[in-house]
Protein backbone atom coordinates (compact mmCIF):
# COMPACT_ATOMS: atom_id res chain seq x y z
CA UNK A 1 0.00 0.00 0.00
CA UNK A 2 1.00 3.20 -0.75
CA UNK A 3 -0.08 5.99 1.54
CA UNK A 4 0.36 10.36 0.80
CA UNK A 5 -0.02 11.80 4.21
CA UNK A 6 -1.47 15.35 4.38
CA UNK A 7 1.07 16.21 1.50
CA UNK A 8 1.59 19.78 0.30
CA UNK A 9 4.11 21.20 -2.66
CA UNK A 10 4.41 24.82 -4.06
CA UNK A 11 6.51 26.00 -6.85
CA UNK A 12 7.49 29.29 -6.05
CA UNK A 13 3.69 31.12 -5.02
CA UNK A 14 1.90 28.51 -6.92
CA UNK A 15 0.50 26.10 -4.23
CA UNK A 16 -0.08 23.07 -6.31
CA UNK A 17 -0.71 20.04 -3.58
CA UNK A 18 -2.86 21.46 -0.88
CA UNK A 19 -2.93 19.51 2.06
CA UNK A 20 -3.42 15.90 0.42
CA UNK A 21 -4.33 12.73 1.67
CA UNK A 22 -5.13 9.88 0.09
CA UNK A 23 -4.31 5.99 0.12
CA UNK A 24 -3.12 3.31 -2.76
CA UNK A 25 -4.53 -0.07 -2.28
CA UNK A 26 -2.40 -3.15 -3.06
CA UNK A 27 -3.71 -5.06 -6.05
CA UNK A 28 -5.70 -2.24 -7.08
CA UNK A 29 -5.76 -0.20 -10.05
CA UNK A 30 -6.09 3.08 -8.02
CA UNK A 31 -6.99 6.30 -10.65
CA UNK A 32 -6.16 10.00 -9.89
CA UNK A 33 -8.14 11.34 -12.02
CA UNK A 34 -9.03 16.03 -12.62
CA UNK A 35 -8.74 18.08 -14.70
CA UNK A 36 -5.69 19.46 -16.64
CA UNK A 37 -3.96 21.40 -13.72
CA UNK A 38 -5.59 19.85 -11.12
CA UNK A 39 -2.35 18.84 -10.19
CA UNK A 40 -2.20 15.04 -10.46
CA UNK A 41 0.95 14.86 -12.57
CA UNK A 42 2.58 17.06 -9.37
CA UNK A 43 1.18 14.20 -7.00
CA UNK A 44 2.53 11.29 -9.41
CA UNK A 45 5.76 13.03 -9.48
CA UNK A 46 6.18 13.67 -5.53
CA UNK A 47 4.66 9.88 -5.20
CA UNK A 48 7.70 8.86 -6.74
CA UNK A 49 10.42 11.19 -5.65
CA UNK A 50 10.66 13.62 -8.59
CA UNK A 51 9.59 16.03 -6.97
CA UNK A 52 10.41 16.84 -3.17
CA UNK A 53 7.51 17.42 -1.23
CA UNK A 54 7.02 20.61 0.62
CA UNK A 55 5.35 18.93 4.17
CA UNK A 56 3.70 15.61 4.94
CA UNK A 57 4.92 11.99 4.51
CA UNK A 58 4.92 9.35 1.61
CA UNK A 59 4.70 5.80 2.66
CA UNK A 60 5.46 2.70 0.66
CA UNK A 61 4.14 0.13 3.06
CA UNK A 62 5.47 1.33 6.40
CA UNK A 63 8.75 3.02 4.98
CA UNK A 64 8.82 6.41 4.89
CA UNK A 65 9.98 7.70 1.24
CA UNK A 66 10.13 11.17 2.06
CA UNK A 67 12.21 10.80 4.62
CA UNK A 68 15.21 8.90 2.49
CA UNK A 69 18.09 9.96 1.46
CA UNK A 70 18.97 9.06 -2.15
CA UNK A 71 20.91 6.00 -1.21
CA UNK A 72 17.86 4.90 0.90
CA UNK A 73 15.41 5.11 -1.35
CA UNK A 74 16.85 3.71 -3.90
CA UNK A 75 16.23 -0.11 -2.75
CA UNK A 76 12.63 1.48 -2.62
CA UNK A 77 12.92 2.93 -5.92
CA UNK A 78 14.10 -0.47 -7.57
CA UNK A 79 10.68 -1.88 -6.22
CA UNK A 80 8.82 0.51 -8.81
CA UNK A 81 8.00 0.86 -12.32
CA UNK A 82 6.58 3.70 -14.35
CA UNK A 83 4.83 4.28 -16.89
CA UNK A 84 5.16 8.11 -18.35
CA UNK A 85 2.96 10.09 -20.59
CA UNK A 86 5.38 9.58 -23.80
CA UNK A 87 6.79 6.26 -22.95
CA UNK A 88 10.22 7.84 -22.34
CA UNK A 89 12.11 4.77 -24.10
CA UNK A 90 16.00 5.38 -24.28
CA UNK A 91 16.18 6.38 -28.03
CA UNK A 92 19.31 5.45 -28.25
CA UNK A 93 18.66 1.62 -27.34
CA UNK A 94 16.37 -0.67 -29.29
CA UNK A 95 13.04 -2.50 -27.84
CA UNK A 96 15.18 -5.37 -26.47
CA UNK A 97 18.00 -3.01 -24.72
CA UNK A 98 14.98 -1.07 -23.05
CA UNK A 99 13.39 -3.46 -21.70
CA UNK A 100 16.53 -5.04 -20.48
CA UNK A 101 18.27 -2.09 -19.36
CA UNK A 102 16.56 -2.09 -15.47
CA UNK A 103 18.02 -6.14 -15.59
CA UNK A 104 21.37 -5.18 -16.83
CA UNK A 105 21.64 -2.24 -14.01
CA UNK A 106 19.65 -4.26 -11.14
CA UNK A 107 20.47 -7.66 -11.51
CA UNK A 108 22.60 -10.28 -11.27
CA UNK A 109 21.42 -11.95 -14.36
CA UNK A 110 23.61 -13.72 -17.35
CA UNK A 111 22.98 -12.41 -21.04
CA UNK A 112 20.79 -15.23 -21.42
CA UNK A 113 18.74 -15.26 -18.08
CA UNK A 114 18.44 -11.72 -18.76
CA UNK A 115 17.47 -12.56 -22.47
CA UNK A 116 14.75 -14.79 -21.35
CA UNK A 117 12.98 -11.99 -19.25
CA UNK A 118 13.05 -9.62 -21.92
CA UNK A 119 11.56 -11.87 -23.92
CA UNK A 120 8.71 -13.05 -21.51
CA UNK A 121 7.93 -9.47 -20.65
CA UNK A 122 7.68 -8.24 -24.41
CA UNK A 123 5.28 -11.46 -25.07
CA UNK A 124 3.39 -10.35 -21.83
CA UNK A 125 2.90 -6.65 -23.83
CA UNK A 126 2.15 -8.84 -27.21
CA UNK A 127 5.17 -7.27 -28.72
CA UNK A 128 7.02 -10.61 -29.07
CA UNK A 129 8.81 -9.67 -32.33
CA UNK A 130 9.98 -6.28 -32.20
CA UNK A 131 13.19 -6.75 -30.28
CA UNK A 132 15.37 -5.25 -32.62
CA UNK A 133 13.36 -2.70 -33.55
CA UNK A 134 14.50 1.12 -32.09
CA UNK A 135 11.44 3.40 -30.56
CA UNK A 136 11.43 5.97 -33.32
CA UNK A 137 10.28 2.74 -35.56
CA UNK A 138 7.15 2.09 -32.96
CA UNK A 139 3.84 3.45 -32.80
CA UNK A 140 2.53 5.51 -29.87
CA UNK A 141 0.31 2.04 -28.72
CA UNK A 142 3.83 -0.20 -29.31
CA UNK A 143 5.54 2.92 -27.08
CA UNK A 144 3.92 2.26 -24.78
CA UNK A 145 3.55 -1.46 -24.17
CA UNK A 146 7.26 -1.25 -24.67
CA UNK A 147 7.51 1.03 -21.46
CA UNK A 148 4.61 -1.63 -19.48
CA UNK A 149 7.26 -4.42 -20.78
CA UNK A 150 10.21 -2.31 -19.08
CA UNK A 151 8.66 -1.17 -16.00
CA UNK A 152 7.50 -4.83 -14.80
CA UNK A 153 11.42 -6.12 -16.02
CA UNK A 154 11.91 -6.17 -12.59
CA UNK A 155 8.68 -7.67 -10.84
CA UNK A 156 7.62 -4.04 -9.55
CA UNK A 157 5.90 -3.61 -5.86
CA UNK A 158 4.41 -0.59 -7.18
CA UNK A 159 3.77 0.72 -10.87
CA UNK A 160 3.19 4.29 -11.22
CA UNK A 161 1.30 5.48 -14.70
CA UNK A 162 1.18 9.09 -16.15
CA UNK A 163 -1.67 9.32 -18.29
CA UNK A 164 -1.08 6.08 -20.32
CA UNK A 165 -2.93 6.85 -23.20
CA UNK A 166 -2.89 10.05 -24.10
CA UNK A 167 -2.72 10.76 -27.69
CA UNK A 168 -3.57 7.10 -28.48
CA UNK A 169 -6.88 6.02 -30.61
CA UNK A 170 -9.75 5.00 -28.05
CA UNK A 171 -9.37 1.41 -29.31
CA UNK A 172 -5.26 0.91 -28.17
CA UNK A 173 -6.32 2.66 -25.58
CA UNK A 174 -8.20 0.18 -24.48
CA UNK A 175 -5.93 -2.29 -24.89
CA UNK A 176 -3.12 -0.74 -22.92
CA UNK A 177 -5.79 0.10 -20.09
CA UNK A 178 -6.80 -3.74 -20.37
CA UNK A 179 -2.86 -4.92 -19.95
CA UNK A 180 -1.98 -2.29 -17.07
CA UNK A 181 -5.40 -3.89 -15.13
CA UNK A 182 -4.32 -7.39 -15.82
CA UNK A 183 -0.74 -7.13 -14.81
CA UNK A 184 -1.91 -5.45 -11.63
CA UNK A 185 -4.23 -8.11 -10.31
CA UNK A 186 -1.97 -11.20 -12.14
CA UNK A 187 0.82 -9.98 -10.09
CA UNK A 188 -0.44 -8.20 -7.07
CA UNK A 189 0.88 -4.47 -7.69
CA UNK A 190 0.08 -1.55 -6.07
CA UNK A 191 -1.39 0.79 -9.24
CA UNK A 192 -1.77 4.36 -9.57
CA UNK A 193 -2.96 5.61 -12.33
CA UNK A 194 -3.23 9.48 -13.32
CA UNK A 195 -5.66 10.05 -16.15
CA UNK A 196 -8.35 12.39 -17.32
CA UNK A 197 -10.09 9.76 -19.54
CA UNK A 198 -13.66 8.88 -18.26
CA UNK A 199 -13.32 5.43 -20.50
CA UNK A 200 -10.56 4.42 -18.04
CA UNK A 201 -12.59 5.29 -15.33
CA UNK A 202 -14.96 2.96 -16.36
CA UNK A 203 -12.95 0.24 -17.38
CA UNK A 204 -10.68 -0.20 -14.94
CA UNK A 205 -11.19 1.86 -12.07
CA UNK A 206 -10.83 -0.10 -8.94
CA UNK A 207 -10.51 3.11 -6.49
CA UNK A 208 -11.18 6.32 -7.59
CA UNK A 209 -9.01 9.80 -6.30
CA UNK A 210 -10.69 13.16 -7.66
CA UNK A 211 -8.43 15.94 -7.15
CA UNK A 212 -9.84 19.60 -8.01
CA UNK A 213 -7.38 22.61 -7.59
CA UNK A 214 -5.00 20.94 -5.78
CA UNK A 215 -7.16 19.30 -3.12
CA UNK A 216 -8.27 15.91 -2.85
CA UNK A 217 -12.11 16.41 -3.84
CA UNK A 218 -13.51 12.65 -3.92
CA UNK A 219 -12.84 9.41 -2.77
CA UNK A 220 -14.96 6.46 -4.24
CA UNK A 221 -14.98 3.66 -6.73
CA UNK A 222 -16.27 3.74 -10.27
CA UNK A 223 -20.08 2.50 -9.47
CA UNK A 224 -20.10 5.39 -6.79
CA UNK A 225 -18.63 8.30 -9.35
CA UNK A 226 -22.20 8.71 -11.01
CA UNK A 227 -23.84 9.40 -7.64
CA UNK A 228 -21.11 11.58 -5.89
CA UNK A 229 -23.77 14.82 -5.57
CA UNK A 230 -20.61 17.16 -5.78
CA UNK A 231 -21.16 19.53 -8.12
CA UNK A 232 -17.52 19.62 -9.51
CA UNK A 233 -17.12 15.97 -9.91
CA UNK A 234 -20.59 15.72 -11.84
CA UNK A 235 -18.54 18.51 -14.38
CA UNK A 236 -15.40 16.54 -14.70
CA UNK A 237 -17.83 13.26 -15.12
CA UNK A 238 -20.51 14.79 -17.74
CA UNK A 239 -18.67 16.28 -19.43
CA UNK A 240 -19.16 14.40 -22.89
CA UNK A 241 -22.26 14.26 -24.36
CA UNK A 242 -22.21 10.86 -24.16
CA UNK A 243 -21.58 10.71 -20.96
CA UNK A 244 -24.54 12.86 -19.97
CA UNK A 245 -26.84 10.79 -22.35
CA UNK A 246 -25.78 8.24 -19.80
CA UNK A 247 -26.78 9.86 -16.71
CA UNK B 1 23.70 36.87 -8.73
CA UNK B 2 22.62 34.69 -11.64
CA UNK B 3 26.48 33.39 -12.11
CA UNK B 4 26.54 33.05 -8.60
CA UNK B 5 23.96 30.81 -9.03
CA UNK B 6 24.90 28.70 -11.77
CA UNK B 7 27.93 28.53 -10.57
CA UNK B 8 26.71 27.13 -7.20
CA UNK B 9 24.14 24.36 -9.63
CA UNK B 10 27.06 23.41 -11.46
CA UNK B 11 29.72 22.39 -8.70
CA UNK B 12 26.36 20.63 -7.09
CA UNK B 13 25.70 19.27 -10.21
CA UNK B 14 29.73 17.90 -10.45
CA UNK B 15 29.27 16.53 -7.04
CA UNK B 16 26.29 14.25 -8.76
CA UNK B 17 28.40 13.02 -11.74
CA UNK B 18 31.69 12.27 -9.95
CA UNK B 19 30.35 9.32 -7.69
CA UNK B 20 31.79 6.08 -7.97
CA UNK B 21 29.10 4.50 -10.74
CA UNK B 22 26.28 2.28 -10.18
CA UNK B 23 27.94 -0.56 -12.57
CA UNK B 24 31.68 -0.21 -13.17
CA UNK B 25 31.11 -2.62 -16.49
CA UNK B 26 28.36 -0.38 -17.63
CA UNK B 27 30.22 2.82 -17.57
CA UNK B 28 33.61 1.15 -19.11
CA UNK B 29 31.15 0.06 -21.93
CA UNK B 30 29.92 4.01 -21.71
CA UNK B 31 33.39 6.04 -22.30
CA UNK B 32 33.98 3.46 -25.28
CA UNK B 33 30.58 4.52 -27.30
CA UNK B 34 31.35 8.11 -25.54
CA UNK B 35 35.07 7.84 -27.42
CA UNK B 36 33.52 6.89 -30.47
CA UNK B 37 30.62 9.67 -30.85
CA UNK B 38 32.38 12.34 -29.22
CA UNK B 39 36.05 11.65 -30.37
CA UNK B 40 36.38 9.24 -33.33
CA UNK B 41 33.42 10.88 -35.56
CA UNK B 42 35.22 14.23 -34.87
CA UNK B 43 38.26 13.04 -36.63
CA UNK B 44 37.09 14.19 -40.06
CA UNK B 45 36.59 17.45 -38.98
CA UNK B 46 39.86 17.59 -37.32
CA UNK B 47 42.11 16.20 -40.40
CA UNK B 48 40.42 19.29 -42.94
CA UNK B 49 40.63 22.37 -40.50
CA UNK B 50 44.26 21.20 -39.53
CA UNK B 51 45.48 20.97 -42.47
CA UNK B 52 44.08 23.80 -44.14
CA UNK B 53 44.82 26.00 -40.98
CA UNK B 54 48.68 24.06 -40.59
CA UNK B 55 48.75 25.73 -44.87
CA UNK B 56 47.57 29.30 -44.12
CA UNK B 57 49.80 29.42 -41.12
CA UNK B 58 52.91 28.59 -43.22
CA UNK B 59 51.88 31.01 -46.17
CA UNK B 60 51.15 33.85 -43.93
CA UNK B 61 54.67 33.54 -41.98
CA UNK B 62 56.35 33.31 -45.49
CA UNK B 63 54.77 36.52 -46.54
CA UNK B 64 56.24 38.32 -43.66
CA UNK B 65 59.34 37.35 -44.06
CA UNK B 66 60.69 39.86 -46.49
CA UNK B 67 64.48 40.14 -45.75
CA UNK B 68 66.83 38.28 -46.10
CA UNK B 69 68.58 38.06 -42.82
CA UNK B 70 65.78 35.76 -41.48
CA UNK B 71 66.24 32.32 -43.28
CA UNK B 72 63.14 30.58 -44.76
CA UNK B 73 63.93 27.79 -42.23
CA UNK B 74 61.35 29.87 -39.90
CA UNK B 75 58.50 29.03 -41.39
CA UNK B 76 59.09 25.71 -40.21
CA UNK B 77 59.75 27.19 -36.60
CA UNK B 78 56.89 29.27 -36.49
CA UNK B 79 54.30 27.44 -38.19
CA UNK B 80 55.62 24.17 -35.52
CA UNK B 81 55.43 26.87 -32.49
CA UNK B 82 51.96 28.68 -33.70
CA UNK B 83 50.34 24.84 -33.92
CA UNK B 84 51.56 23.51 -31.15
CA UNK B 85 50.94 26.40 -28.59
CA UNK B 86 47.69 27.52 -29.59
CA UNK B 87 46.12 26.63 -33.12
CA UNK B 88 45.91 23.00 -31.94
CA UNK B 89 44.93 22.86 -28.26
CA UNK B 90 43.01 26.29 -28.09
CA UNK B 91 41.44 26.44 -31.75
CA UNK B 92 40.44 23.30 -32.22
CA UNK B 93 38.64 22.84 -28.63
CA UNK B 94 36.80 25.74 -29.64
CA UNK B 95 35.88 23.86 -32.68
CA UNK B 96 34.81 20.58 -30.86
CA UNK B 97 33.25 23.09 -28.62
CA UNK B 98 30.54 24.06 -31.16
CA UNK B 99 30.56 20.08 -32.42
CA UNK B 100 30.72 17.96 -29.48
CA UNK B 101 29.57 20.98 -26.87
CA UNK B 102 26.15 21.22 -28.67
CA UNK B 103 25.87 17.47 -29.36
CA UNK B 104 26.13 16.97 -25.62
CA UNK B 105 24.01 19.78 -24.32
CA UNK B 106 21.13 18.80 -27.24
CA UNK B 107 21.67 15.01 -26.10
CA UNK B 108 20.95 15.72 -22.69
CA UNK B 109 18.18 18.30 -23.00
CA UNK B 110 16.17 15.75 -25.46
CA UNK B 111 16.62 13.28 -22.60
CA UNK B 112 15.30 15.66 -20.34
CA UNK B 113 12.01 16.91 -22.37
CA UNK B 114 11.06 13.57 -23.17
CA UNK B 115 11.20 12.40 -19.31
CA UNK B 116 14.06 9.73 -20.19
CA UNK B 117 16.00 11.52 -17.67
CA UNK B 118 13.00 11.15 -15.10
CA UNK B 119 13.20 7.43 -15.74
CA UNK B 120 16.60 6.71 -15.25
CA UNK B 121 15.72 8.06 -11.48
CA UNK B 122 13.04 6.61 -10.93
CA UNK B 123 15.08 3.06 -11.42
CA UNK B 124 16.98 4.29 -9.01
CA UNK B 125 20.11 5.03 -11.21
CA UNK B 126 22.12 8.75 -10.44
CA UNK B 127 21.46 9.93 -13.89
CA UNK B 128 24.12 12.60 -13.47
CA UNK B 129 26.56 10.45 -12.82
CA UNK B 130 25.23 7.80 -15.65
CA UNK B 131 25.20 10.31 -18.29
CA UNK B 132 27.83 12.85 -17.45
CA UNK B 133 30.32 11.31 -16.30
CA UNK B 134 31.44 8.75 -19.11
CA UNK B 135 31.38 11.95 -21.51
CA UNK B 136 33.49 13.62 -19.10
CA UNK B 137 36.04 10.92 -19.14
CA UNK B 138 35.92 10.27 -22.81
CA UNK B 139 36.38 13.92 -23.96
CA UNK B 140 39.51 14.31 -21.51
CA UNK B 141 40.95 10.93 -23.21
CA UNK B 142 40.08 11.57 -26.24
CA UNK B 143 40.94 14.95 -27.16
CA UNK B 144 44.97 15.38 -26.66
CA UNK B 145 44.73 12.35 -29.22
CA UNK B 146 42.39 14.55 -31.49
CA UNK B 147 45.05 17.34 -30.54
CA UNK B 148 47.93 15.30 -31.57
CA UNK B 149 46.26 14.23 -34.89
CA UNK B 150 45.92 18.11 -35.64
CA UNK B 151 49.03 19.30 -34.96
CA UNK B 152 50.19 16.02 -37.31
CA UNK B 153 47.84 17.43 -39.90
CA UNK B 154 48.53 21.02 -39.46
CA UNK B 155 52.62 20.90 -40.04
CA UNK B 156 51.63 18.79 -42.66
CA UNK B 157 49.48 21.29 -44.27
CA UNK B 158 52.75 23.89 -43.75
CA UNK B 159 54.86 21.02 -45.95
CA UNK B 160 52.31 20.88 -48.52
CA UNK B 161 51.74 24.69 -48.82
CA UNK B 162 54.97 25.16 -48.76
CA UNK B 163 55.83 23.23 -51.46
CA UNK B 164 53.18 23.47 -53.39
CA UNK B 165 53.56 27.25 -53.69
CA UNK B 166 57.31 27.17 -54.10
CA UNK B 167 57.57 29.67 -51.05
CA UNK B 168 59.95 27.60 -49.32
CA UNK B 169 61.69 24.24 -49.96
CA UNK B 170 60.58 20.93 -48.37
CA UNK B 171 64.17 20.74 -47.14
CA UNK B 172 63.85 24.62 -45.45
CA UNK B 173 61.09 23.92 -44.16
CA UNK B 174 61.76 20.40 -42.13
CA UNK B 175 65.05 21.95 -40.73
CA UNK B 176 62.71 24.53 -39.32
CA UNK B 177 60.07 22.23 -37.85
CA UNK B 178 63.23 20.45 -35.77
CA UNK B 179 64.73 23.42 -34.94
CA UNK B 180 64.65 24.11 -30.75
CA UNK B 181 62.17 21.83 -29.90
CA UNK B 182 61.28 21.93 -26.60
CA UNK B 183 58.62 18.31 -25.73
CA UNK B 184 57.47 20.23 -22.98
CA UNK B 185 55.36 22.43 -25.60
CA UNK B 186 53.53 19.35 -26.74
CA UNK B 187 52.81 18.71 -23.07
CA UNK B 188 51.84 21.90 -22.35
CA UNK B 189 49.70 21.70 -25.79
CA UNK B 190 48.34 18.42 -23.85
CA UNK B 191 47.43 19.64 -20.58
CA UNK B 192 45.53 22.58 -22.33
CA UNK B 193 43.52 20.35 -24.08
CA UNK B 194 42.70 17.81 -21.28
CA UNK B 195 41.34 20.73 -19.75
CA UNK B 196 39.32 22.90 -22.34
CA UNK B 197 37.79 19.13 -22.80
CA UNK B 198 36.85 18.53 -19.16
CA UNK B 199 34.73 22.25 -19.86
CA UNK B 200 33.28 21.09 -22.86
CA UNK B 201 32.08 17.79 -21.62
CA UNK B 202 31.06 19.44 -17.93
CA UNK B 203 29.59 22.65 -19.11
CA UNK B 204 27.73 21.19 -22.09
CA UNK B 205 26.61 18.23 -19.59
CA UNK B 206 24.78 20.88 -17.22
CA UNK B 207 23.55 23.15 -19.94
CA UNK B 208 21.69 19.69 -21.49
CA UNK B 209 20.79 18.54 -17.75
CA UNK B 210 18.90 21.35 -16.54
CA UNK B 211 16.73 22.09 -19.95
CA UNK B 212 13.28 23.03 -18.90
CA UNK B 213 10.43 22.98 -21.67
CA UNK B 214 10.49 21.78 -25.39
CA UNK B 215 12.57 21.66 -28.77
CA UNK B 216 12.91 25.06 -28.51
CA UNK B 217 14.79 25.09 -25.08
CA UNK B 218 16.64 22.44 -26.47
CA UNK B 219 18.15 24.62 -29.47
CA UNK B 220 19.03 27.21 -26.51
CA UNK B 221 20.99 24.81 -24.56
CA UNK B 222 22.50 23.65 -27.15
CA UNK B 223 23.61 27.32 -27.77
CA UNK B 224 24.23 28.42 -24.20
CA UNK B 225 26.72 25.55 -24.34
CA UNK B 226 28.73 25.91 -27.14
CA UNK B 227 28.96 29.80 -25.96
CA UNK B 228 29.65 29.30 -22.00
CA UNK B 229 32.37 26.73 -23.17
CA UNK B 230 33.99 29.03 -25.50
CA UNK B 231 33.96 31.91 -22.89
CA UNK B 232 35.47 29.50 -20.67
CA UNK B 233 37.82 28.06 -23.09
CA UNK B 234 39.13 31.78 -23.68
CA UNK B 235 39.07 32.61 -20.03
CA UNK B 236 40.91 29.08 -18.93
CA UNK B 237 43.51 29.74 -21.92
CA UNK B 238 45.29 32.76 -20.25
CA UNK B 239 45.18 31.32 -17.19
CA UNK B 240 46.72 27.84 -17.99
CA UNK B 241 49.20 29.96 -20.22
CA UNK B 242 50.35 32.45 -17.14
CA UNK B 243 51.17 29.06 -15.11
CA UNK B 244 51.94 26.49 -17.71
CA UNK B 245 54.82 28.82 -19.71
CA UNK B 246 55.80 32.14 -17.73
Amino acid sequence: MIEAQSINKSFENNHVLKDVSVKFQKGHTNLVIGQSGSGKTVLIKCLVGLHEIDSGAIIFDERDFSRMSFKQRKKIRKEIGMLFQGGALFDYMNVEENVGFPLKMFSNKTAKERLDRVNFCLDRVNLSKANKLMPSELSGGMMKRVAIARAIALNPKYLFCDEPNSGLDPQTATVIDNLIYEITHEYDITTVINTHDMNSVMEIGDSISFLYKGELWWEGSKDQIFNTGNKEVDDFVFASELYKKLK
Amino acid sequence: MKLISHLGRYLLLMKEVFVKPDRVKEFFRQILIEIQSLGIDSLGITVIISIFVGAVVAIQTAYNIDTPLIPMSMVGFTARQSIILEFSPTMLSLVLAGKVGSRIASELGTMRVTEQIDALEIMGINPANYLIQPKVFASVIINPVLIIFSIAFALFGGWLACVTTGIVTSNDYIVGLQSWFEPYTVTYALIKTAVFAFIIASVSGYQGYYTRGGALEVGSASTRAVVFSSILIITSNLILTQLLLV
